[in-house]
């Protein structure tokens, strides 16, 4: 079974879930940050890095000898990362998708493929989490095909878990497609309601169950409840405001492993999940 | 005019309630929301919409059955697998590159321009506002975060007024950049936290990259004092003005529920002590008063 975490709003408590959820589970577990663009879960877990590899995207190397100016490149080429000016050909690599139009439709074979680095893919463990995130490079826009490959790692032998970057559009799309359930965690607060009802309709698009975590759930006003109600979102967890927990959370520490009780309850939240999909941990 | 942008690389550690604080201060400026995707400063600031206008994103793959042959050319070159066995383009795993359209042999392929968000310019009781709304699950938000500034810029110069106020989105991909460049300044407002620190070290990377002038604002400093020295050593390290500490306070919690600044709803506190020192520093720092 693969759960995605998601919010909306950032700051909400995302990642404070998804690797509390980790730590607590029994059972074989996989964490895949997929905030590629602000990873955090490392700074928590402390996993050990086993592998580091560079992801690219690829984009095109112009032939000056083979090419004869006919700009079918440039004509095909809706992101305008190619001009053919005169006798020269500019490429705009920041600018680039990676369709390979260009060399496809280029009648001279006069383009071929480099890539263009997104940023670097990460694999590791700690006291049986197995864990993967991704790092987009500083300057770099494109942050979905960087999660795609975080996405790739998803194993098949237990539970993934999967912390997703802010917001509702495609980097958390890319996030959380395909995906057996949608956790959400917000908090009470004006900025939190209008942000996760965002979420929830990307959610909807995407047309995959979900839950609700109310985060810091005693700042804040009661919207939320009466929100989560009349869309029939069930709230499967409620976490107080605790400023022992906020210090804790400060410190790169993660709460349930000083806190017994909520290690219960995060292992409950998991067995919930499972019964609302009807899918156990394992499944595929 | 300038233009001093809100960051913070790690959502949640405060930047719209500071920007709406600093709007309180700002005599005359205008504000312009760049977060397109979770944009919540207009729940502070009550926009009066004034004008409304459809944001045209690009394009995307619409295949006729009735003309296609199903030769599966489109299917073999679609390299975000967005074409289902069926011919039926999946909306949403469209990138929009339009390669299919230009191959396929029957010119069985669309390409209609979509509709992927609006746009507004606004009146609010500190001044004009450029804000938008991106659709839900759409690309594009770079190309909208754009269009918004530049329609910032172009509005605050018909209106004589010399300062903008972005509200930038977080993280550090393709709304950031197109939230940062040009900026005459950038203002990271940081937490006490490891995610906030390690996030904060990626924004001014950032805006280092595109050669924007950083300074760095620590929110909630008294929630870990050790992490409050890390950041301002950091800052210190690298050359970039400290302009100020803000306590946590859950009164700018209860101003947000009250749809107000924290300013408007008790001035008079420490954290209102606190934000007016941070502004006049942020104002005399050397980005904010070259000519």
């Amino acid at each position: 079974m693969i759960i995605s975490i998601a919010s909306g709003k950032g700051g909400t408590g995302k990642t404070t879930v998804a690797t509390n959820l980790a730590v607590s589970v029994d059972g074989p577990v996989q964490l895949l940050d997929c905030d590629v663009e602000e990873p955090n879960v490392h700074l928590f877990l402390r996993p050990s890095i086993e592998e580091t590899k560079t992801v690219t995207t690829p984009i095109p190397k112009i032939d000056l000898a083979k090419c004869n100016q006919c700009k079918k490149c440039m004509e095909i080429c809706r992101f305008r990362a190619i001009a053919v000016i005169g006798e020269m050909v500019l490429t705009f690599p920041e600018l680039c998708h990676g369709c390979g139009g260009c060399m496809a439709v280029c009648p001279e074979g006069a383009i071929t493929e480099i890539g263009r680095e997104l940023g670097v893919l990460e694999t590791g463990a700690m006291n049986g989490v197995s864990f993967v995130h991704g790092r987009l490079r500083i300057g770099e826009a494109m942050a979905p095909p960087l999660i795609q490959a975080v996405r790739d790692r998803t194993w098949t032998n237990g539970l993934t878990l999967i912390d997703a970057p802010p917001g509702t559009s495609c980097p958390v799309i890319a996030a959380m497609k395909d995906t057996d359930f949608v956790l959400l965690v917000t908090e009470p607060t004006p900025f939190g309601l209008h942000d996760l009802k965002l979420a929830v309709e990307a959610v909807k698009i995407l047309k995959i169950p979900m839950g609700l975590v109310i985060n810091r759930a005693d700042m804040g006003d009661d919207k939320v409840w009466a929100y989560a109600q009349t869309e029939g979102i069930p709230i499967l967890m409620e976490i107080p405001f605790d400023r022992q927990i906020a210090e804790s959370y400060s410190r790169g520490e993660m709460f349930a492993l000083a806190l017994p009780e909520w290690k219960v309850r995060f292992r409950e939240l998991v067995e919930n999940i499972e019964t609302l999909t009807g899918k156990g941990a394992g499944a595929k | 005019m300038k233009e001093l942008v809100i960051l913070s690389g790690k959502g949640g550690t405060g930047k719209t309630s500071l920007t709406a604080s600093f709007a309180t201060l700002a005599t005359g400026c205008l504000l312009c929301d760049a977060d397109v995707d979770a944009a919540d400063l207009h729940l502070l600031m009550q926009p009066n919409i004034r004008k409304q206008t459809d944001f045209q994103g690009g394009g995307v793959a619409v295949i006729d059955l009735q003309r296609c042959t199903q030769c599966g050319i489109c299917i073999d070159m679609c390299r975000w697998s967005a074409i289902g066995p069926d011919f039926v383009v999946d909306e949403i795993g469209c990138e929009g590159c339009g390669v299919c359209v230009d191959f396929c042999p029957e010119q069985a392929i669309d390409f209609p321009v979509k509709t992927c968000g609006q746009w507004f310019i606004s009146d609010t009781r500190f001044g004009p506002m450029v804000h938008a709304r991106l659709g839900i699950a759409e690309e594009n938000s770079g190309k909208l975060v754009t269009l918004v500034r530049q329609q910032a810029k172009q509005l605050a110069e018909e209106r004589g007024i010399d300062l903008i106020i972005t509200d930038g989105p977080p993280g550090v991909g393709c709304p950031v950049i197109a939230s940062v460049g040009g900026a005459t300044s950038a203002v990271i407002v940081a937490e006490p936290t490891v995610s906030g620190i390690h996030d904060m070290a990626r924004a001014i990377e950032l805006c280092r990259h595109f050669k924007v002038p950083v300074m760095v604002c620590i929110n909630k400093f008294d929630l870990n004092l050790d992490n409050t020295a890390t950041i301002e050593r950091m800052a210190r390290d690298g050359g970039l003005p400290m302009v100020g500490r803000i306590p946590f306070d859950p009164t700018f919690t209860r101003a947000m529920v009250q749809g107000k600044t924290l300013l408007e709803f008790d001035g008079n506190g420490s954290a209102g002590e606190h934000l007016r020192q941070v502004w006049t520093t942020i104002m005399n720092t050397p980005a904010m008063t070259a000519a």
